[in-house]
C-alpha cells in the first residue's frame, strides 16, 4: 500500500550532494569517501600555521544542545569558528521544559534569527530528522547526536582515524565492544563499517546489552571477549554510564570489566598492529585499562583532533549542498 | 583537436628576463618566490632555478579561498599549502599559469594576507587571456592571447611544460 | 417512514444473505429483504445499485474523547465521522477525564451520544477505580447506566489477586470483561515494536512478550472465574495463536485486531513517521501474516478501528514524544476491503468481522439484516477510488498516514434506525 520511502535521502540534494549530515546510513561509499577526502585536508591544514580558511564567513551556525555536552560542543563549535563562522551555542535542557512541544516553538523561534545552520543534539531518537523536516528549506542539519539512533560524525571522525592508520578499509576486521544497545555511535559505526567495504563487523557483549536482532545489520555477533577479538584489526571500546548497572542490564563495573574491559591481556588476543579506539570520556578501569588507553596502540588522542577536521567537512559540505539546491520545477497540472 | 602551440621555454625566457629586471628596478633583492597549484608552481619552479634564487619555493592552494564555493562545492582533494616562511614584511613573486577574470589572484591575495603581512607582491603570469571581472593586473606576462568563445588553453607539465589551445568541438 | 433500498448486492452474514435484493423498512426497523411488504409505499429510495448494502457496522474501540479530551475531538465530531464510515454502533473506552468509573458519566456519555444522534455509543467502564488497578468499580451501577463491558485498559493491575478479583465480581453479574493486554513494566518506555527496524532506529522497543505475557495471565484467570473475556486489539500472531487455542478449549473468551495491525508493519516507522506510532506497536511481517491467517480462520471474531483523533501538536515532535494513535473511524472499511482486494477472504466473511462478530461479543442487537431489527444500515461503493484529505475527513483529528493514499471502496450511505445519517 506505500511505497517505503528511503527516509535518509532527505540528507542529499537534487544532485546528490550533501545538504544535512543526520545519519551514516543509506549515505553511499562515494559520499562517505568525499567526507573523508575532505576532512583529511582540514587535518592537514590545522597543521599549519593558518588554521582559518573563510569558507564559512558571513554564515550564522547555531549549536542546538538539548543534551548537555562539553566535549562535542567544543569540537563543533572549534570547527565552526575555523571555518570563518559566526558561532551561536544555544544550551537548552529538557529537563524544565516539556518534551516536543518546546522543539516545534524553539524552531519558530529560531527561524526569525535567520541561521544557516543548526547543530543540534537532542535525547530524542529521530529529533535531528524531525528538525530537517520542519526548517525552511535553505538550512543545514548537523546531527551531533539524536537518542540512540545516530551520531554520524563520531562514527566518520573514527572512520578518518582507522584510514588514516591502516589504509585500505577492505582487509580489515573490525570489533565494537560495549553497551551497543543504547549507543548511537555503534549504530552510525556500522552502517559506515559496512558501506565502506570491511571485511567484518563484529559486536562484543553481553546478551542484556545488544540489541534485538542486530545481526540484521550483516554484523557478527560475540558474548565471548576472547572469541571476538581474534584476529581483529580494530577495537572500537564503547562508553558505559553508570546507571546501566542500576536497572538490571549488569551486575557490577567489576563483573563487566572482568568479561569485556579492554585490558592488555585481552588486546592480545587481537593482531599484534591491532589499534584501539574510544569515543571518550574514557572509564579507565571499567571499559579500558589504563595501560591500554595511554598506550601505543591507542588511537584515542587522534579521534580528537580528526573530530575538528570531520566536523569541518561536514559543515563546509552540507552547507555548499545547501546553496546548490536547485529549486524543484513546478508539478505539471493535468 | 589541437589547433596550435606557443613555446613555454621561449615565454619563461623572456619572462625571467623581465622580471630579473623588475626587481632590480624595485631594488628586491630577497623575493619569496610563491607558485599558485598546480600549473604556478611548475612554472615557479623553472623561474627559481633560472633566478638561482636559494631560499625554498612556497606553494599555494587556493581551493579554501575561492568565491564560487557555494556554487560548485568543495573540492575534496585539496592538499595544504606549504609555506616554508612567514610572509610578514616579505617581498613576494606570485606566479600562476594564467590570469583570466582575476578571481584566482584574489583569493591568492586574501591567503597570502592571512600568513602576514608582506611588503609587496608582484605579480608574474604565463598567459594572460584578457577577461577580467576584477581590477587585477600582472607585473610580467609571457603572452597575452585572445581566445575565440569556443577555445580554451591548458598548460600541461611538469615535463615537458606545453601550452595547449583547444577547440572544443 | 417507508424507506426502499434498491438495486443493491445485499450481505447480510449473520443470515447468510448474499445477493442482489431490495431492503425495505419500516417505521426504523427493516420489514423485508427481496418481495415488497404488501401495500408497501416508499417515501424515500436510495439508488444503491453497483453497491452492496450491510448492516452498520459495529467498531470494537473507538475513542469519542469526551468528557475531558475535547481538544482531540467530540461525541459529536466522532459520531459524525463514524456515521461517514459506516459505523452504527461503536464502543469507547473508558480513558476520559474523568474516568468512565461513576455512573454519571456513563450517563453523560450516553445523553451526548443521543443528542448527536449519529451512532449507537456503548462506553466501556473501569475495572479498577480511577483504573489504578487496586479497588474495584462499581461495575453493577456502570452496567446500569449504559456500560457494556468492562476494562482496565493498559494500565496495569499489578497484583494477580486484585485481577482476579475483579473478574470474578465481573462474572458474578455476568459482565463482560475486555483485556487490552500489556505487561506494563515490560512495555514502559517503549514506543514501537522491538525488532530489527526498531534497533536501526534507535527507539526503545516494546517486546511482543509485553503482550503474550498479560494474555496468558489473563487466560488463566479467565478460565479460573470462568468470566467472560474479550482480548481487545491484539498485534502479535503468538497471543492471537493462544486466544484461538483457548477457544477451541471451550473457553467464552474472543478477540479483536485493530484494521492497521492488518495492513501495516513496524516497517512503516522508517524515517520517524509518527503516524505509525501506535500503541500496541505495529507487528512484524511475520505478525500481520500471523494475524490475517487468524482471521481467516475465524480464530479473530471482530476488526475494529482503534480510533484514536488527536489534535495535530500531539504528533509533531519527535517520534517518541508523540502520542499513539491513529484516526480510524473512516477507514476502517476501506482498509478491511484490501483483504477481500487482495483475494485473502470473500466480503461476507469480513464483513461479519465488522457486524455480527462483534454485536455476537458485545451481546448486542446489532449487526444484522433480520427481519424485524433496528434498520441501522452501511451502503458502499467496493470499487469507488478516494482519497482521505483533511477536507473530506469529518473527524476532528487528522491523524492518518492515509490522508493522499488512493483507497478503493467508499460508504455511501448510512441509516441509523431508517433515519439517513450519512449521505456522500
Amino acid at each position: 500500500m506505500f511505497e517505503l520511502k528511503d527516509h535518509n535521502q532527505i540528507q542529499l540534494n537534487s544532485e546528490g550532494q550533501l545538504k544535512h549530515f543526520l545519519t551514516t546510513e543509506g549515505l553511499s561509499r562515494e559520499l562517505l569517501t568525499e567526507i573523508l577526502d575532505t576532512a583529511d585536508s582540514f587535518v592537514d591544514m590545522s597543521a599549519q600555521q593558518v588554521k582559518k580558511v573563510p569558507l564559512l564567513r558571513g554564515k550564522t551556525v547555531v549549536n542546538l544542545f538539548f543534551e548537555a555536552s562539553t566535549r562535542t560542543l567544543s569540537t563543533f563549535e572549534l570547527a565552526a569558528k575555523r571555518l570563518s563562522a559566526d558561532v551561536l551555542n544555544l544550551n537548552i535542557s529538557t529537563s524544565s521544559t516539556s518534551k516536543g512541544e518546546t522543539l516545534k516553538d524553539t524552531l519558530m523561534t529560531l527561524h526569525a534569527m535567520h541561521s544557516d545552520m543548526f547543530v543540534v543534539r537532542h535525547s530524542d531518537s529521530g529529533a535531528a530528522h524531525f528538525i530537517a523536516e520542519h526548517v525552511t528549506p535553505d538550512v543545514a542539519i548537523i546531527n551531533a547526536g539524536d537518542g540512540r539512533h545516530a551520531h554520524p560524525t563520531q562514527a566518520m571522525l573514527d572512520m578518518l582515524t582507522i584510514r588514516r592508520h591502516k589504509g585500505a578499509f577492505e582487509p580489515l576486521k573490525v570489533a565494537i565492544v560495549g553497551d551497543i544497545l543504547h549507543s548511537r555511535v555503534a549504530r552510525s559505526q556500522i552502517h559506515a563499517l559496512k558501506t565502506l567495504g570491511v571485511d567484518e563487523v563484529r559486536l562484543i557483549a553481553p546478551k542484556t546489552l545488544l540489541p534485538h536482532s542486530v545481526d540484521m545489520l550483516g554484523v557478527k555477533v560475540f558474548t565471548d571477549m576472547s572469541e571476538g577479538l581474534k584476529d581483529v584489526d580494530v577495537v572500537m571500546m564503547l562508553r558505559l554510564q553508570k546507571e546501566r548497572m542500576n536497572s538490571a542490564l549488569l551486575p557490577s563495573e567489576s563483573e563487566f570489566y572482568k568479561l569485556y574491559g579492554l585490558s592488555n591481556d585481552k588486546l592480545a588476543y587481537a593482531k599484534p598492529d591491532a589499534v584501539v579506539m574510544h569515543p571518550g570520556p574514557i572509564n579507565r578501569g571499567v571499559e579500558i585499562e589504563s595501560a591500554v588507553a595511554d598506550g601505543p596502540r591507542s588511537l584515542i588522542l587522534n579521534q580528537v583532533t580528526n573530530g575538528i577536521a570531520v566536523r569541518m567537512a561536514v559543515m563546509s559540505m552540507a552547507m555548499s549542498g545547501q546553496m546548490t539546491e536547485k529549486p524543484q520545477p513546478a508539478a505539471a497540472e493535468i | 583537436m589541437t589547433t596550435g602551440q606557443l613555446s613555454v621555454e621561449n615565454l619563461l625566457d623572456k619572462m625571467s628576463a623581465d622580471l630579473r629586471e623588475l626587481l632590480q628596478q624595485r631594488q628586491i633583492d630577497n623575493p619569496l618566490l610563491i607558485g599558485i597549484r598546480t600549473g604556478g608552481v611548475w612554472l615557479a619552479e623553472r623561474l627559481h632555478q633560472q633566478l638561482e634564487i636559494a631560499e625554498p619555493l612556497g606553494i599555494l592552494d587556493i581551493s579554501f579561498y575561492r568565491d564560487d564555493f557555494t556554487q560548485v562545492g568543495l573540492n575534496p582533494k585539496v592538499q595544504p599549502s606549504q609555506l616554508q616562511s612567514t610572509t610578514e614584511d616579505r617581498h613576494i613573486v606570485l606566479v600562476d599559469d594564467v590570469i583570466m577574470s582575476g578571481r584566482t589572484i584574489r583569493a591568492a591575495l586574501n591567503e597570502l594576507f592571512d600568513y602576514g603581512r608582506p611588503a609587496s607582491v608582484t605579480l608574474v603570469t604565463l598567459l594572460d587571456l584578457e577577461r577580467r571581472e576584477l581590477p587585477i593586473q600582472a607585473d610580467v606576462t609571457g603572452v597575452t592571447l585572445s581566445l575565440n568563445p569556443d577555445q580554451c588553453v591548458k598548460l600541461a607539465g611538469p615535463e615537458p611544460l606545453e601550452l595547449i589551445i583547444r577547440q572544443r568541438s | 417512514m417507508n424507506i426502499r433500498i434498491f438495486g443493491g448486492r445485499v450481505v447480510d452474514p449473520a443470515n447468510q444473505i448474499d445477493q442482489i435484493a431490495d431492503v425495505y423498512i419500516s417505521e426504523g426497523k427493516i420489514t423485508a429483504i427481496g418481495e415488497a411488504p404488501a401495500g408497501f409505499e416508499a417515501d424515500q429510495e436510495i439508488d444503491a445499485s453497483h453497491q452492496v448494502v450491510a448492516p452498520g457496522l459495529v467498531d470494537m474501540s473507538a475513542h469519542m474523547r469526551e468528557p475531558g479530551q475535547t481538544q482531540k475531538g467530540t461525541i459529536l465530531s466522532e459520531s459524525a465521522a463514524a456515521a461517514a464510515g459506516g459505523v452504527t454502533s461503536l464502543v469507547t473506552p473508558p480513558n476520559n477525564k474523568p474516568i468512565t468509573d461513576t455512573a454519571a458519566v456513563a450517563k453523560l456519555i450516553g445523553e451526548k451520544a443521543e443528542q448527536a444522534g449519529y451512532a449507537r455509543i456503548y462506553p466501556v467502564g473501569a475495572l479498577t477505580r480511577g483504573l489504578e488497578g487496586e479497588q474495584l468499580a462499581p461495575m453493577h451501577a456502570l452496567a446500569q447506566s449504559g456500560c457494556i463491558a468492562f476494562s482496565n485498559m493498559r494500565q496495569p493491575i499489578n497484583s494477580s489477586l486484585v485481577l482476579m478479583r475483579t473478574l470474578e465480581y465481573a462474572a458474578t453479574h455476568d459482565l463482560l470483561v475486555i483485556f487490552q493486554p500489556q505487561d506494563a513494566d515490560l512495555a514502559k518506555g517503549g514506543c514501537m515494536r522491538d525488532g530489527a527496524n526498531c534497533t536501526r532506529l534507535g527507539l526503545n522497543g516494546i517486546s511482543e512478550a509485553a503482550e503474550t505475557v498479560e494474555v496468558s495471565r489473563c487466560l488463566l484467570l479467565a478460565e479460573q472465574t470462568g468470566v467472560r473475556a474479550h482480548f481487545g486489539q491484539l498485534s502479535t500472531e503468538k497471543a492471537v495463536r493462544m486466544v484461538m487455542e483457548a477457544r477451541q478449549k471451550g473457553l467464552n473468551v474472543s478477540a479483536d485486531v485493530p484494521v492497521h495491525h492488518l495492513i501495516l508493519t513496524d516497517e512503516n516507522v522508517n524515517g520517524f513517521d509518527s503516524n505509525f506510532h501506535l500503541i500496541p506497536p505495529l507487528g512484524s511481517q511475520l505478525d500481520r501474516a500471523g494475524l490475517r491467517q487468524a482471521l481467516m480462520a475465524d480464530g479473530i471474531q471482530a476488526i475494529c478501528s482503534d480510533h484514536q483523533p488527536h489534535e495535530a501538536i500531539a504528533k509533531e515532535a519527535p517520534f517518541a514524544a508523540t502520542e499513539p494513535g491513529i484516526s480510524g473511524l473512516e477507514t476502517l472499511l476501506s482498509l478491511s476491503l484490501t483483504l477481500v482486494h487482495q483475494g485473502l477472504l470473500e466480503l461476507p466473511q469480513l464483513l461479519h468481522k465488522l457486524t455480527a462478530g462483534p454485536a455476537q461479543v458485545l451481546g448486542i442487537e446489532a449487526g444484522t439484516l433480520s427481519q424485524g431489527a433496528t434498520a441501522d444500515i452501511c451502503i458502499f461503493d467496493p470499487e469507488m477510488s478516494w482519497q482521505p484529505t483533511a477536507e473530506n475527513l469529518r473527524t476532528a483529528g487528522k491523524n492518518t498516514p492515509f490522508t493522499e493514499v488512493t483507497l478503493t471502496g467508499r460508504v455511501t450511505n448510512t441509516l441509523l434506525g431508517g433515519k439517513l445519517v450519512y449521505q456522500l
